[in-house]
């Protein structure tokens, strides 16, 4: 085993970290923002919109992220360029980084899977609830702020864990696109020295502390929410 | 338009002009991997779940090991990991065994790493599935004196289908999606013939939509086959509200 690689290339894993924790973090709150109106529009909105909510999730769900994620970078990327004037007036968009490429296509994938689940917490929330509130002689607003949101919010923290989990673990898929993530730190130091496993397992290893931590925050703030049971 | 700078029919084309015919091959292979992946991940899975429920205290900690080390870690990381040290390694046996090396089959190897993989999920889904099959219809199968061959195959897996069907149908979703993830080791399946093709004639967005629309398809289909299949497992069941 080999470990004298570590100190050196050290710098360059703590920003991948860095940089990994900062996609997660962004497209699971950004997501989830998303999310909420998205699943309910696929509880109540109109026919055309409940449908293009329902095609959106059943998009993301359906294809893999890599292909997304490939689809936003190498086709949006090389698009945008084509459009007439596009290089005149838009020169700072074509100059878009990758790692917003990587942003919009993993908030959209948290997005899309969140609203899913979000969808059948809205219907699980039992009706005579909602027209409790509504002969109490709330307005619609209310009775979404007041019971509908909070008790299908509250309804889906416990599967909150896993989707975050999950998308922890999507996270290395950036390395396929020039983003500068942990697991691109990671390919560096394998391309560098030559060192094929001890670099990997180094990987392997914050993960499943990440993975770790995520399940004992959730846990916590789990246990801070007042419930009967 | 910009889009349509070569026509897609011409694009999809099988031959030398277009690239129909490796996207068509790219997608059966990753079809293929995905089953096998997906076959040989169920066998480890009931494998691992019979261990989990009945076995030895050693067993079940090396079980518990495998599915939490496993479900913790990216499966992309997995797939290098085991990609990389499952081929060197098996080749070190070889030599030392006083063979020759071997080239192992790309195909094999990605669907061996992902089923390897799979089998995690699958030990704890049949795990919880077979768990919430009640006590008493086993043991009321043990006393009419069946073996425990017959007891599993007329009781427990009967009872437990209808329960890890929905978990089930995931997985098979999930390795379909993460068959693309081979791509990263540079085996040519839909994901990454689609890119070739791509880097090729520069029609990025136009492949990659027609890459996932497969995808889609393929995911679509399968959700109809796993509907139906729930529905003849629960046959009989008393209808749920």
């Amino acid at each position: 085993m080999h470990w004298s690689w570590l100190p050196e290339y050290f710098p360059i894993i703590a920003h991948g970290l860095y940089v990994t924790l900062f996609i997660l973090v962004f497209s699971v709150v950004v997501g989830f923002i998303l999310a909420v109106p998205i699943g309910l529009i696929q509880v109540t909105g109109s026919a055309p919109a409940r449908w293009i909510a329902g095609a959106f999730c059943g998009y993301i769900r359906g294809t893999p992220l890599l292909t997304q994620l490939w689809l936003l970078y190498y086709g949006l990327g090389s698009t945008f360029p084509l459009i007439p004037g596009f290089r005149e007036h838009f020169m700072w968009l074509v100059r878009l980084d990758a790692f917003y490429y990587a942003l919009l296509a993993f908030t959209l994938s948290f997005a899309g899977y969140e609203a899913e689940i979000m969808r059948g917490a809205f219907l699980s929330v039992p009706r005579g609830e909602l027209e409790a509130a509504r002969a109490f002689g709330m307005s619609p607003w209310k009775v979404n702020s007041r019971i509908w949101f909070p008790r299908a919010v509250l309804q889906v923290l416990p599967t909150l864990t896993g989707e975050v989990i999950g998308q922890l673990k999507s996270t290395p898929l950036v390395f396929t696109i020039p983003v500068l993530d942990l697991m691109s730190a990671i390919s560096q130091v394998r391309q560098d020295t030559y060192i094929i496993y001890e670099p990997l397992i180094f990987l392997a290893i914050i993960y499943m502390i990440l993975t770790y931590f995520i399940t004992r925050a959730f846990g916590y703030l789990e246990k801070l929410i007042p419930q009967r049971r | 338009m910009i889009l349509a700078a070569a026509p897609l029919s011409e694009l999809l084309s099988f031959g030398d002009k277009g690239y129909g015919d490796e996207m068509f091959w790219g997608a059966l292979r990753s079809v293929q991997i995905a089953f096998f992946a997906y076959a040989f991940g169920l066998c480890l899975g009931l494998a691992g779940a019979m261990g989990k429920l009945s076995g030895g205290r050693v067993l079940k900690a090396i079980l518990e090991g495998y599915t939490t080390l496993v479900r913790a870690v990216p499966e992309l990381v997995l797939i290098l990991l085991l990609y990389y040290a499952g081929t060197d390694g098996l080749n070190s046996l070889i030599v030392a065994l006083g063979f020759q090396r071997i080239e192992i089959n790309g195909l094999v190897a990605a669907i061996f790493v992902l089923g390897f993989v799979q089998g995690a999920y699958h030990t704890e889904v049949l795990r919880a599935a077979i768990q919430a099959v009640p006590i008493g219809q086993s043991e009321a199968a043990k006393a009419y004196g069946m073996s425990p061959f017959l007891r599993f195959r007329r009781i427990t897996l009967s009872a437990m289908l209808p329960n890890a069907i929905p978990g089930l149908a995931n997985l098979w979703l999930n390795v379909t999606k993460d068959s693309a993830l081979i791509s990263v080791v540079g085996f040519t399946e839909l994901a990454l013939a689609t890119r070739q093709a791509a880097g090729v004639s520069k029609q990025y967005l136009v492949l990659y939509l027609v890459a996932q629309a497969v995808y889609l398809c393929i995911s679509f289909a399968s959700g109809q086959f796993f509907n139906w299949m729930e529905r003849h497992v629960r046959r009989g069941q008393p209808k749920l509200a």
